[in-house]
């Protein structure tokens, strides 16, 4: 059985992540699900959420934005439209656009209701990503 | 006959606009590679969706995802990507008239047409002509993201499932080199059939919540990936013809310096020559 996972995220961006893991919890859409060596292939779909993986004892956090998610024996591969290390994410830029969110939400007219919703969801998963790590 | 100021005046005038288009055409040049690293980065993911998506097994018929399914054509959409800013070339015209073409076509065979476009340009063309457009989106140009093409891509899904049209065109500009660039058009709804690659076997795969299910959420993406790409090969072959008319307009300019400097020596030595005949003229004047 193998030891390691090797996770992948990667986005329309490009590749956000490519490394070693002892394992990774991951915001699948029907439920949060942990993967380590040897998990059986599984396919699933994601919501925002925070992924976490632990390496090497440490336990690193990412922001993904739904997507997609691939587990093989001793891979994981995530496609998601963004996601950042909470260590890359913009805190001021993920405020702004939660006030704007609340904002659009709070006027209640004329607006796509579900995409403000989304897009406030993405800003808190943000922030929160961030604050795991000691980031505000 | 110019005089010599009135000449150096406009050897002046030329060569700041010849400072201009070349600065221009390195503002362009340095767009164009993030346009080109952009479409570079897209790859690995697009690639992927793809992968997984013929690979997947597809709903049965009654569950079949509505992008999926082929409805009798009444109202064709063409949707245009143009620039929003100008001084590029061909790049607008060209699209412009494929797509007015297309338009025409379409009308000719019966159906409905409905237009929408990307870009100033192509606003500013159809409203002139007082041509209604069904949606506009502008102020694109020059920061695409993923997310701004998701918009696009989840409203005309959107209407393509309200039955506002029934099919989907697509006329862009498609970055072939930098000095060549193609008018394309593509159909982008219905999907049609995806083909399935038997190669690829997901049997011993758990899917959450279903295949099919995983398959319906992930062919958005497909259509999404595809408008993406076009607004960012758009945005490539804009700066590229910018480069181009840039670059062209420079030299113009340069040959026009050239001349009119030839002009203004001629013109200083006509007037050198003349002085000196003056007080040669004033000298022997003076002797007799």
């Amino acid at each position: 059985m193998a030891e390691k996972l090797t996770l992948e995220v990667v986005t329309p961006y490009g590749s956000v992540l490519s490394e070693e893991v002892n394992e990774v919890v991951a915001p699948g859409s029907e439920g949060e699900f942990g993967v380590l060596p040897g998990h059986v292939p599984f396919v699933t779909t994601l919501k925002i959420g925070i992924l976490t993986y632990k390496q090497n004892g440490s336990v690193r956090y990412v922001f993904v934005n739904s997507g997609y998610a691939e587990v093989y024996e001793d891979r994981v591969l995530i496609l998601a439209d963004s996601a950042e290390r909470a260590e890359d994410i913009d805190v001021e830029r993920a405020k702004a656009a939660m006030k704007r969110a609340e904002e659009r939400l709070k006027k209640q007219e004329n607006i796509d209701f579900a995409r403000a919703q989304a897009s406030l969801q993405r800003a808190l998963t943000r922030l929160q990503a961030a604050e795991k790590i000691g980031k505000r | 006959m110019a005089t010599l100021r009135d000449i150096k005046r406009r050897i002046n005038s030329i060569k700041s606009t010849a400072k201009i288009t070349r600065a221009m055409k390195m503002v362009s040049a340095a767009k164009l590679r993030r346009a080109q690293e952009k479409m570079f980065a897209l790859r690995p993911y697009s690639d992927k969706i793809s992968e997984v998506l013929s690979a997947l097994a597809r709903p049965s018929d009654e569950e079949t995802h509505p992008l999926l399914k082929v409805r009798p054509r009444e109202t064709v959409e063409v949707l245009i990507l143009s620039s929003d800013k100008g001084l590029c070339g061909a790049f607008n015209s060209n699209v412009i008239r494929a797509g007015v073409k297309l338009i025409e076509r379409l009308k000719k065979e019966g159906f409905q047409v409905s237009v929408s476009v990307i870009g100033r340009k192509a606003r500013d063309y159809f409203r002139r002509r007082g041509i209604k457009m069904r949606q506009v989106w502008t102020g694109l140009s020059g920061k695409i993201t993923y997310s701004s093409a998701q918009e696009v891509a989840q409203e005309l899904m959107e209407s393509y499932i309200n039955e506002t049209f029934d099919e989907l065109y697509l006329v862009y500009n498609e970055f072939k080199t930098v000095v060549a660039q193609r008018v394309r058009e593509v159909r982008l709804l219905p999907i049609g059939e995806i083909e399935k690659d038997e190669s690829v076997d997901m049997k011993d795969f758990l899917f959450e919540p279903s295949e099919q299910e995983v398959f319906n959420r992930l062919l958005p993406k497909s259509i999404e990936i595809l408008v993406y790409r076009a607004m960012l090969e758009s945005q490539a072959s804009e700066e590229a013809a910018r480069m181009t008319a840039m670059e062209n307009a420079t030299k113009n300019a340069e040959e026009m310096i050239d001349r009119l400097t030839l002009e203004f020596n001629k013109a200083r030595q006509a007037s050198i020559t003349k002085e000196l005949m003056d007080i040669v003229g004033g000298a022997e004047a003076l002797k007799e």
